[in-house]
């Protein structure tokens, strides 16, 4: 039967992620009763008590759409993505950890050893004087007990099974979920692979007025002390917003604060840090460049305190560079 | 293991640098053969994105070359690229890329000597520096 003469299947899942994607589902709020009409919800750990096995069970394909939110860090996400591509018709990298990597993807600045030390070891306010480690098995009198595995590495949802659709944001608007949502109903989808949403930038939705940029300086948002009612890369606040594409209506920029770029690349851009790396570098130190010692230049450059977080906040998972290199 | 020979790829400003390389090779100046150039109009044309491909692609070294100071046939690429070069190879450190893997050079139209000089320099900088690490990562 086509979804459009049935009620249409739904799971959600969470792999490294905050929660805070599962939040932005319910923020559609009443209309979650209109999901919940159109829709019969087979699986949500966060909200439906329905067991991994109960997956397993259905045939192949049988979910309509999988909202799969949150990277792939252990081997048990690992697991529930590939079963959840095996189960599902559409599955839908949703929010920027599973469309990029996320926040958690900046933990590839370190490997597994290196986060064990700092969280179990060599954390101020932890006591660990026995050393003890996570291990995927270990024996206490009554059996054996395991754990998934920790990879060494976070990946993005696509970069471990096939996807279909990515709906990038921290967490994804509300608006491009309902549309999301809508074009499974209607069974009016983009082609595979689109990002579900529009194909411009955050500063073409940003009401703040542009002028000729031209950065004399980078300011950090806490050394501003009052922000300005125009674009905010123009006052000397780094703002991802020319690296970003769009889709959330520039709504952090209408609290006054600069764009993280949690929308990704823009379309037809490789590496959302390599793009912002080229607009800033264009603007900054523009007064007088013909004259600007090289000193000059690496003073200004030393206001960029973070480049990798900065640039790459939720997108270093999946960049031309995903991970600090070893050795 | 076979002595590894660097990889490196060359953009070069058709109003200086390219022509600085041809001259070199009119001149029939020697210099390793390890460079592959691609023309561009400008450096300022060089896109940060470019370079992270190539060294993703596996290349050893990228050498920008462009115009001196004030000799920009559009005005300011130059000062552009060099500030994005700057930048980049802050980047490039945070992640454990060896940042001289990126060079940047002011090369003349009459400077064919220099070409030849930066390209053996690198070639030799790049011989102790040993592959790229992310070479063969990417098939």
């Amino acid at each position: 039967m086509p979804v459009t003469e049935r009620k249409l299947k739904f799971a959600f899942y969470w792999g490294a992620s905050c929660g805070g994607c599962e939040i932005a589902v319910l923020d559609i709020d009443e209309k979650i009763l209109d999901v919940a009409a159109a829709a019969d919800i087979l699986f949500w750990p966060v909200a439906v008590d329905t067991k991994y096995s109960d997956v397993e069970a259905m045939e192949d394909g049988f979910i309509d759409v999988c909202f799969f939110n949150g990277a792939i860090r252990t081997s048990e996400q690992e697991e529930l993505a590939h079963l959840l591509r095996r189960k599902s018709g559409c599955l839908v990298a949703f929010g920027s950890c599973a469309a990029m990597g996320g926040i958690p993807g900046l933990a590839n600045l370190a490997n597994r050893d290196k986060i064990f030390e700092t969280a179990y070891l060599d954390n101020p306010s932890t006591s660990n004087p026995g050393r003890t480690l996570p291990s995927k098995e270990s024996r206490v009198k009554e059996g054996t007990l395991t754990l998934p595995e920790f990879h060494d590495r976070v990946r993005a949802l696509h970069q471990v099974t096939d996807v279909d659709y990515f709906l990038p944001g921290c967490p994804p608007p509300t608006n491009l979920i309902l549309e999301a949502v809508n074009a499974v109903i209607k069974g009016e989808l983009p082609p595979k692979g689109s990002v579900i949403a529009p194909e411009k930038s955050v500063c073409e939705e940003c009401r703040f007025e542009k002028s000729e940029k031209m950065l004399t300086e980078i300011r950090r948002i806490y050394e501003v002390e009052k922000v300005e009612d125009r674009c905010l890369l123009e006052q000397g606040i780094i703002c991802l917003g020319p690296a970003t594409r769009g889709g959330c209506s520039a709504r952090c920029l209408d609290a006054y604060m600069p764009c993280t770029g949690c929308g990704g690349p823009t379309p037809n851009s490789m590496d959302q840090g390599g793009k912002m790396i080229s607009a800033l570098a264009s603007i900054l130190g523009l007064e007088g460049e013909e004259a600007l010692p090289d000193e000059e230049i690496e003073r200004l450059l030393d206001g960029i305190v973070d480049p990798v977080g900065t640039f790459y906040k939720y997108g270093l998972a999946a960049a031309l560079i995903n991970r600090r290199l070893e050795g | 293991m076979s002595e590894y020979d660097p990889n490196i790829i060359a953009f070069l400003c058709n109003w200086c640098a390219y022509a600085g390389a041809d001259l070199a090779g009119t001149s029939r100046l020697k210099y390793p053969s390890n460079v592959k150039s691609i023309r561009i109009m400008c450096s300022g044309r060089v896109d940060p994105v470019f370079i992270l491909e190539a060294l993703r692609e596996g290349a050893d070294g990228i050498l920008v070359a462009g115009c001196h100071p004030g000799d920009c046939h559009y005005q300011s690429g130059n000062y552009k690229t060099s500030r994005k070069i700057r930048l980049l190879r802050r980047l490039l450190r945070e992640l454990n890329m060896d940042p001289e893997r990126v060079r940047f050079e002011h090369i003349s139209a009459s400077e064919g000597q220099k070409f030849a000089d930066v390209v053996t320099d690198f070639v030799n900088e790049l011989k102790v520096m040993g592959p790229n690490p992310l070479k063969g990562e990417c098939q």
